[in-house]
């Protein structure tokens, strides 16, 4: 029998014992011990996403304000969840070469996944450290997780003084505004903006939170780590780093302005504006040169938090649910392109990387080509596949609240974005065929990648109706 | 009418096949992409037998909601039937011209073909302005695919130009569609039809749709895509090109922007005319000297899309009707005479017209059907485009005498390029010894140009036909332009001419 007042935690409980037991397990069993961790990992994600039903999204808040159980949080917690449990799967057979422990792999995306919970459901700045910092911990020790590789360690290294730098800024901003309000509850912020024009630390409070939160998400100008830690980091960690996390650092500044910052749309609503459109031109162009398709793509994901965050400067209950629809559909679309790049080995299973390698992917492997293919049109946004729509529901959001200019300014942007995903496409299809790929043999995997691959594909399109009225409420929970 | 989802049927089917193709050997794509598309043929023609000219002005009305305020509404009117036939009579056509000259990757480009044919009658029979709009940029990507696989030596550069060209015109339509949704409350074409935006509104949405059909039909100076896009594509990529595609884009200010925004389109007429005017002689000088056959009649067809604008926005009943039989006489002989090119391409590999010369001793048959094309194109009455022309030119007139003889002009140049063409390539003396000797059309190419040259004639000496399913249509358009179209310098006034007399 589950005591009443965890009821509402249960997911966040879940992961957090059974990621500890399951780091015994590991610790206990070795390398002998990694199918049988990472396979429970995936059960106990997937068990918290079922979790989510019933109290933990319809409580409200919980721990006197800390934390909010609602649709909001469940919802990025429905996407997040399966996001890391694709995760553990996408590692199968990838540390097996290496000399590391492959079974904590699984472990600290359970407790990276526990933090980005904690994230998407703070109401307090002090939930939001914790849980920001949790996901991130998990996140130093990910992107180094192939230590004897001196990229990973690199990516490791990177990452960690740079979100060190981030949080110090991110903390910085939080006892400006503690300092300034006397609370920590985002209520009780929202309530001292609401008394007359903010002062200049709480301005500066503000400033400071969203640049720690825009690191998070890697949105411009604090995208610059991404590029290399994506690069570097193994490809099982960048398809993690590029969906969860992502999404739950979205959700959390979605959820700070809403309820936070309310009052202050005004101050903060010229930053996101800055922030979404140079993401979406930087992420457009710097792709160009690109020759690493890791690197392609975190281009990639800075290109599309940008879009995202349209719906966040829309502001209102249309702009927020428009950025759950759009983070919904671009997880499936980063982890189905990533799950792609994790099977571009050679021969002998050794990892490849680079764009040239796919040359003429269509004539050796159809069916990877075509997946591929149609991750990347979704990604650029073309119809009729389901990419499209996200971006046509972020515009609608701008165009209803009047910034018609920044939709604009955003659509001419996947102009310039399609060019990139389009040279992909024409580098599988109409180049002569290079050295084919090693087959992978992870039928898990394959189907995950079919899964993902018709998800985007037109019959996507037989989804709007569900996932709008989901997003719709889960983004009416905040107002 | 029976109860079966016609137009469902009508995308579902080439999708269906399309899909399919995919999974075959090279002969069974083939096959079945012709199967696929004789199927759709027969349901278009279905379609304009059980067309009641008369009846209500949506017909085939289908609506299933897809939540999130998306429809999948289909209904057609004339204007969408004709369009869809000549879709569906081009199509096995196509199939047919890439039967060998097709060699590598069969399944896929029949499949793309496919898929294009699907998207292609989607963007024709949407009701929904979202569900156009999915469909109109949906077929991008197959005939990006198309060009840039099975295209020339600068095909890459083609595909790329030819999708970001056209994507971006697009994107502006977009805003100014969620634009549109959000301030009449309502996606449904139809209704949109009938909604009085205000006039200062009028103008940016009519901008941003011209962005987009201005493109893609396309008009000076935005056309510089056309030629690449025609020179590098395969044959049968060109017919579907000019055929069809091109059609899109007036069907877009057919359906869009002339009544949607008739303030906004009213403003904008002299600029339009001016566009078409330097279209017309400007591109019928640079076919003029063009060296390359299938790049004169990719320039012939700018200046020929010029008489569809120059009809469209003289807003009268001449000028409109006589636009639509512009781009369905013009859908049949550009794509015949690229079919045309497709034949003497795949016996010599050049499109050199130096190369050519006086295949009329050895090929006969194909002199014969180049020579219908060529008088077709030139606007011989009697042949498709007369009437077209014609029309376009009387409902310019109406509207501006200035602007008819500059677009008759263009009549003019367009016979001196291409009895230049014709008489370069099939007349004078056999300069080219492997020129002369290349065989007549094979059996196949009989089937491929004999079904155009009739239906040429046919569209040339009964153009009713063809125009009885639009004429209401056409007058509910002009009767919603009444209160703009512009009143015209040339004072016409009806004789009185004695019918009794007569007899």
């Amino acid at each position: 029998m589950i005591p009443r007042f965890t009821a509402p935690l249960l997911p966040e409980l879940m992961l957090s014992i059974g990621g500890t037991i399951l780091m015994l397990v590991a610790a206990f069993t070795g390398r002998r011990g990694t199918a049988l961790v990472s396979w429970l990992s995936v059960l106990l994600l997937l068990g918290a996403t079922v979790a989510l039903i019933g109290p933990p999204s319809h409580t409200g808040p919980v721990f006197d304000g800390m934390v909010s159980a609602d649709l909001f949080a469940s919802f990025g917690k429905a996407i997040m969840f399966p996001a890391a449990a694709v995760a553990i799967i996408a590692a199968h057979g990838w540390f097996e070469r290496g000399t590391e422990h492959a079974s904590e792999y699984a472990v600290l995306i359970v407790f990276a996944a526990a933090g980005m919970s904690v994230m998407v459901s703070a109401t307090s700045l002090v939930a939001l450290y914790v849980g920001l910092e949790l996901n991130s911990l998990a996140g130093y020790v990910l992107a180094s997780y192939r230590r004897s590789d001196e990229r990973s360690a690199e990516a490791g290294l990177k990452y960690f003084v740079l979100g060190a730098l981030a949080s110090g800024i991110l903390l910085y901003g939080i006892s400006l505004l503690y300092g300034f309000t006397g609370t920590m509850s985002f209520t009780g912020i929202a309530a001292a903006f609401g008394r007359g024009a903010p002062s200049l630390g709480l301005l500066f409070g503000l400033v400071f939170v969203l640049a720690g939160l825009a690191f998070k998400a890697s949105a411009v100008p604090f995208h610059m780590w991404t590029p290399d830690v994506y690069e570097g980091a193994p490809t099982p960690v960048t398809t993690f780093f590029a969906s969860a996390p992502k999404v739950a650092a979205v959700l959390l500044a979605t959820r700070l302005c809403v309820e936070g910052l309310g009052p202050a749309t005004d101050a903060w609503r010229q930053i996101v504006i800055f922030a979404a459109l140079a993401s979406i031109f930087l992420g457009a162009i710097a792709a160009y040169g690109q020759t690493n398709i890791k690197r392609l793509l975190a281009y990639s994901s800075i290109n599309n938090v940008g879009f995202a965050m349209i719906g966040l400067a829309a502001g209102g209950a249309r702009g927020a649910s428009a950025v759950l629809f759009y983070m919904a559909v671009y997880v499936v679309m980063t982890v189905g392109a990533f799950l792609c790049v994790l099977w571009m080995r050679d021969t002998e299973g050794r990892p490849i990387e680079s764009i040239e390698s796919l040359s003429g992917l269509a004539q050796t492997r159809p069916a990877f080509a075509a997946a591929f293919a149609i991750f990347m049109f979704s990604l650029a946004g073309i119809p009729p596949l389901f990419g499209f729509w996200p971006k046509l529901v972020v515009f609608n959001a701008a165009v209803a609240s009047g910034y018609v200019a920044l939709a604009v300014a955003g659509i001419l942007g996947t102009v310039i974005g399609a060019y990139y995903y389009l040279k992909i496409v024409k580098v599988m299809y109409m180049d002569e065929p290079a050295a084919p790929y090693g087959r992978v043999r992870q039928p898990v995997q394959g189907l995950l990648i079919l899964v993902s691959a018709l998800l985007v594909s037109p019959l996507g399109y037989l989804l709007i109706g569900p996932l709008g009225s989901l997003s719709d409420k889960a983004a009416g929970s905040l107002f | 009418m029976s109860g079966l989802p016609w137009l469902t049927l009508l995308i579902a089917v080439p999708f269906i096949a399309g899909v399919l193709c995919l999974f075959v050997s090279a002969s069974g794509a083939r096959w079945l992409a012709l199967i696929g598309t004789l199927l759709d043929l027969a349901i278009s023609i279905y379609l304009w037998v059980a067309y009641n000219p008369d009846a209500a002005q949506w017909q085939f009305v289908e609506k299933y909601p897809l939540g999130g305020g998306v429809n999948w509404a289909l209904g057609i009117d004339g204007i969408a039937l004709v369009l869809i036939v000549l879709t569906a009579f081009l199509m096995p056509i196509c199939i047919g011209a890439s039967w060998r000259s097709i060699e590598k990757r069969v399944a896929e480009y029949m499949a793309y073909f496919l898929l294009m044919e699907a998207l292609i009658m989607g963007a024709f029979s949407a009701q929904d302005l979202f569900l156009f709009y999915i469909f109109f940029e949906g077929g991008l990507i197959p005939m990006y695919l198309i060009i840039g696989i099975w295209g020339g030596i600068e095909r890459i550069k083609a595909s790329y130009k030819f999708f970001l060209y056209t994507l971006f015109g697009s994107v502006l339509m977009l805003i100014a569609m969620i634009y549109m949704a959000g301030t009449a409350h309502t996606t449904s074409i139809p209704a949109l039809m009938a909604y009085d935006f205000p006039k200062q509104v009028q103008t940016f949405l009519f901008l941003a749709f011209l962005a987009s059909f201005a493109v893609k039909l396309p008009m000076w100076p935005v056309h510089t895509w056309l030629p690449d896009a025609h020179v590098q594509a395969p044959t049968a990529g060109s017919v579907i090109l000019a055929g069809v595609l091109l059609k899109l884009g007036g069907y877009g200010f057919i359906r869009f922007s002339l009544p949607m925004f008739p303030e906004g389109s009213a403003q904008f007429i002299p600029l339009m005319f001016v566009l078409s005017g330097v279209a017309v002689v400007y591109t019928s000088l640079v076919a003029l000297v063009q060296r390359d056959m299938k790049k004169l009649i990719a320039y012939s067809s700018v200046a020929h899309m010029a008489f569809v604008t120059f009809g469209l926005f003289a807003m009268n009943t001449q000028g409109i009707e006589g636009a639509m039989m512009v781009m369905l006489g013009h859908g049949l002989v550009s794509g015949a005479l690229f079919l045309c090119v497709g034949v003497v391409y795949d016996r010599l590999h050049t499109r050199e017209i130096d190369r050519y010369g006086g295949l009329s001793d050895n090929m006969p048959g194909y002199a014969l059907l180049f020579m219908i094309f060529t008088m077709a194109s030139v606007g011989l009455p009697g042949l498709s485009n007369f009437p077209g022309e014609f029309l376009s030119s009387v409902g310019t007139y109406r509207a501006s005498s200035w602007a008819a003889i500059v677009a008759t002009t263009g009549i003019i140049l367009g016979a001196a390029y291409m009895l230049w063409l014709y008489w370069r390539i099939c007349f004078g003396t056999q300069r080219n010894a492997d020129a002369a000797a290349m065989p007549d059309l094979s059996l196949r190419e009989w089937w491929l140009l004999g079904p155009i040259a009739l239906a040429v004639v046919w569209m040339g000496v009964y153009p009713e036909s063809f125009m009885r399913p639009f004429h209401n249509d056409v007058a509910r358009l002009v009767a919603r332009l009444d209160r703009v179209a512009p009143a015209g310098d040339s004072h016409l006034t009806l004789g009185h001419m004695n019918m009794g007399a007569m007899h």
